[in-house]
C-alpha cells in the first residue's frame, strides 16, 4: 500500500472495510434498480426506439412534453390527481390525530386496546381486497349500501359508474383503511405526555377538553408538522394501485390520474417516451412542492426534513 | 397515575360521554364491513342479494368455501405468495439490516455522502417506464426473481433501522468490542444482532405486509400464470369478475334470465369467500405483533 493510505482518512476507511462490505449489497441494488433507470429518463426528451436503446434514439427536445400539455387528457388527469390528493390530505390527515386524542382519553385499558387493535385491521387487508369489497358493497343491484338506501326509501345509485362520485369513494375507503394505522405514531407520541403536567392542570381547574387541547395536542405538533411536509411532498403521488382497480370505462373522467395514465400510455400503448415524459413531469412537480414546503416549515415551524 | 378523588365536573362528564359515543360509532363503522363479509360468505347468495343479511348469516351454507377448495389457482397463488413473502422478506432483511448498522457507525468515513446517495432515491425516481425497460434489459421479465428483487431496499426502512442502531446501541459497546479484538463483522454478528430483535420484527412486518399485499409489480412484470401471486388471481375474481367456469355450477347453460341472475349471485358468494380466505392469515398474525408497531413508528420519527 502507498504511503498516503497509511495515515489519515484512507487508513481509517481501510480499517472499516467490513462495514463498507455490509453497505455494498444495498448500494449496488440502488445503483442498478434506482439510479440506472434515472438515466433512462432521458427518453422523455427522445423518440425512443427499442432497437437503438436510450442513447442511440434521436433527440426530440420538449416535443413529448408539448404533446402532453396539449393533450385532451392532461387537464383532466391533473385536476383529478390534485382533487384526490388534496381531498385525502384535508380529510385524511386530521382524522388520525383526532382519533389518537380521543382514544387516549379512554380510561379503560381493555377498551382502549380493543379499539386500537380493530382500527389497525383494515391496514392489513390488501388493496385488491379492499377494492373488491368497495365494488361489492356499491353494486347497484345487490350492494349492501344500496340495500340500506332502498330500505330508507331512496333511489339506488350506481356509485362506481359516476365520475363525480369517484373522489368520495376513494377518500372514504382510504379513511377506513388507513386512519387507525396512521394514528399509531400519534398514540406513541401521546404516551410521552408528562403525567404530572396533566395532574397539575387538573388541580388548577382545567377541564378535560382544555387538558387535551393545551397539553396533549401540543405534544403532537412536531410529529404533525413532519408528517404534513412528507404528505405534501407526495401530493401528486396518489395511490395508483387503488385508483387503477376502481377505474372503469364509465367513471374514467373522474378517475384517471397521472400515474394510471402513465401506466396505460406506457405499458398498454407502448408509447414509452411520452409516458416517461408524463412521469417525469409528475416527479419534478413533487420535488418542487417538497422543497418549497420544507423551506416554508423551516421558517414557520422550525422543523424540517433536512 | 393515582386515581383522582375530585368529582368530575359536569363538563367533563359530557366530554366523556360524547367521546365515548363517537368512538363507539367509529368502532361500528370500522368493524362492520369485515363482519358483513364474514356473514355473507356463510349465507345463501339470494339472501345476501335480497338485503336480508344484516349482521348474522342467513341460510347458512359452506357452498362458497367448498367451491374455492376446488379452485386450484387460488392455492397456486397462495403458494407463490408464501414464497415471495418469505424469501423476499428474508432478502429484505439481509440487504437492509447490516447496511443500516454500518451506516449508523459514526466512525465510518464517508457515511454522510453514502446517506445522500440513499436518500436521493426517496425523492426522485426514474419512473415506471425507465424502470420497466431496465428490468426488461436485464432479462428479468416474467421470472420469479423480479418479484424478489423489486422493493429489495427501501431507503425509508434503512433510515428507520439506522436510527434504531444509533439510538439503542451504546457507543461504549463498540469500543469494548474493539479492545477485545473483535472485527466489525464479528461485532455485528455476535453483539449487535442479538440486541436487534425489535427492529428485525418491525422490518419483517413492514416489508412482509407490503409483499403479501402488493399486486402492481406482478401485474407489470409477470405473464406466466404459474408465477402469479395470490393478489393477481384475486384481482381477476374480485375486480374483473373473471370466474372460471368450473367454479360456477350453473355456468354451462346460463341462458334464461333466472340462470344468469343465479350465476351472478353465486359469483358474489365466491367473492365474499375469497376475501375471507385470502385475508385471514394477515388478520390472524397482526394482533400478536402489535406491541412492536409503536416501537417501529417511534424509531422512525426520531430524526437520525
Amino acid at each position: 500500500m502507498g504511503k498516503r493510505l497509511s495515515t489519515g482518512i484512507g487508513r481509517k476507511a481501510l480499517e472499516r472495510w467490513q462495514l463498507y462490505l455490509m453497505i455494498l449489497p444495498a448500494l449496488t441494488y440502488l445503483i442498478i434498480f434506482a439510479y440506472k433507470p434515472m438515466y433512462g429518463v432521458l427518453i422523455a426528451f427522445k423518440q425512443y426506439y427499442m432497437k437503438k436503446g436510450v442513447w442511440g434514439s434521436p433527440w426530440v427536445g420538449f416535443d413529448n412534453f408539448e404533446r402532453l400539455f396539449n393533450s385532451y387528457w392532461f387537464p383532466i388527469i391533473l385536476k383529478n390527481t390534485l382533487t384526490l390528493s388534496l381531498l385525502s390530505l384535508v380529510i385524511g390527515f386530521p382524522v388520525p390525530v383526532l382519533l389518537a386524542l380521543m382514544v387516549n382519553e379512554v380510561e379503560n385499558t381493555f377498551l382502549k386496546k380493543t379499539f386500537q387493535t380493530v382500527s389497525y385491521a383494515p391496514h392489513f387487508i390488501s388493496t385488491v381486497v379492499v377494492c373488491g369489497m368497495v365494488t361489492l358493497f356499491l353494486s347497484p343491484t345487490s350492494g349492501i349500501i344500496n340495500q340500506f338506501i332502498a330500505a330508507l326509501g331512496g333511489e339506488k345509485v350506481a356509485f362506481l359508474q359516476q365520475p363525480k362520485m369517484f373522489k368520495w369513494i376513494y377518500v372514504i375507503s382510504g379513511l377506513w383503511q388507513s386512519s387507525g394505522w396512521s394514528a399509531v405514531i400519534y398514540f406513541a407520541a401521546l404516551s410521552g405526555v408528562d403525567k404530572q403536567l396533566l395532574e397539575a392542570a387538573e388541580i388548577d381547574g382545567a377541564n378535560r377538553l382544555q387538558r387535551v387541547v393545551h397539553i396533549n395536542l401540543p405534544v403532537l405538533v412536531p410529529t404533525i408538522v413532519v408528517l404534513f411536509i412528507l404528505q405534501c411532498g407526495s401530493l401528486l403521488n396518489v395511490g395508483y394501485e387503488k385508483t387503477y382497480l376502481l377505474q372503469n370505462d364509465t367513471n374514467l373522467t373522474g378517475a384517471e390520474i397521472i400515474s394510471t395514465y402513465v401506466y396505460k400510455m406506457g405499458l398498454e400503448k407502448s408509447d414509452f417516451s411520452f409516458s416517461t415524459a408524463t412521469g417525469l413531469f409528475n416527479s419534478v412537480v413533487n420535488c418542487a412542492i417538497l422543497i418549497t414546503m420544507n423551506a416554508l416549515s423551516k421558517k414557520v415551524a422550525k422543523t424540517s426534513l433536512w | 397515575m393515582k386515581k383522582t378523588k375530585m368529582r368530575a365536573s359536569r363538563g367533563d362528564r359530557l366530554f366523556v360521554f360524547v367521546n365515548g359515543a363517537v368512538l363507539i360509532l367509529l368502532f361500528v363503522l370500522l368493524i362492520y364491513p369485515i363482519l358483513f363479509v364474514i356473514s355473507a360468505s356463510f349465507s345463501a347468495p339470494d339472501m345476501v342479494n335480497a338485503g336480508k343479511v344484516i349482521l348474522l348469516p342467513k341460510g347458512f351454507t359452506l357452498d362458497g368455501y367448498r367451491r374455492i377448495l376446488q379452485y386450484d389457482e387460488i392455492w397456486l397463488g397462495y403458494a407463490n405468495t408464501f414464497f415471495y413473502t418469505f424469501v423476499g422478506t428474508l432478502l429484505n432483511l439481509v440487504f437492509t439490516i447490516p447496511c443500516a448498522y454500518a451506516l449508523s457507525r459514526r466512525d465510518l468515513p464517508g457515511r454522510g455522502a453514502i446517506m445522500v446517495v440513499f436518500m436521493f432515491t426517496m425523492y426522485f425516481s426514474g419512473g415506471l417506464i425507465p424502470g420497466y425497460l431496465n428490468i426488461k434489459q436485464l432479462g428479468l421479465l416474467n421470472t420469479r426473481l423480479v418479484l424478489l428483487i423489486s422493493g429489495l431496499v427501501s431507503t425509508y426502512n434503512v433510515i428507520v433501522s439506522r436510527t434504531f442502531f444509533a439510538s439503542t446501541i451504546p457507543w461504549e459497546m463498540h469500543e469494548a468490542a474493539r479492545v477485545d479484538g473483535a472485527s466489525d463483522a464479528r461485532t455485528f454478528v455476535s453483539i449487535i444482532l442479538p440486541l436487534s430483535k425489535p427492529i428485525l420484527v418491525v422490518m419483517a412486518l413492514y416489508y412482509g405486509v407490503g409483499r403479501w399485499n402488493s399486486y402492481f409489480d406482478a401485474m407489470i412484470y409477470l405473464r406466466d400464470r404459474a408465477l402469479y401471486p395470490l393478489q393477481l388471481f384475486l384481482r381477476e375474481i374480485l375486480i374483473q369478475s373473471q370466474l372460471s367456469k368450473a367454479m360456477l355450477a350453473n355456468a354451462t347453460d346460463a341462458e334464461t334470465a333466472l340462470a344468469l341472475a343465479n350465476q351472478a349471485n353465486e359469483a358474489n358468494l365466491i367473492k365474499y369467500c375469497v376475501i375471507i380466505v385470502s385475508t385471514v392469515p394477515m388478520l390472524a398474525i397482526y394482533p400478536w405483533l402489535q406491541r412492536f408497531f409503536a416501537k417501529g413508528v417511534m424509531i422512525g420519527s426520531i430524526k437520525g
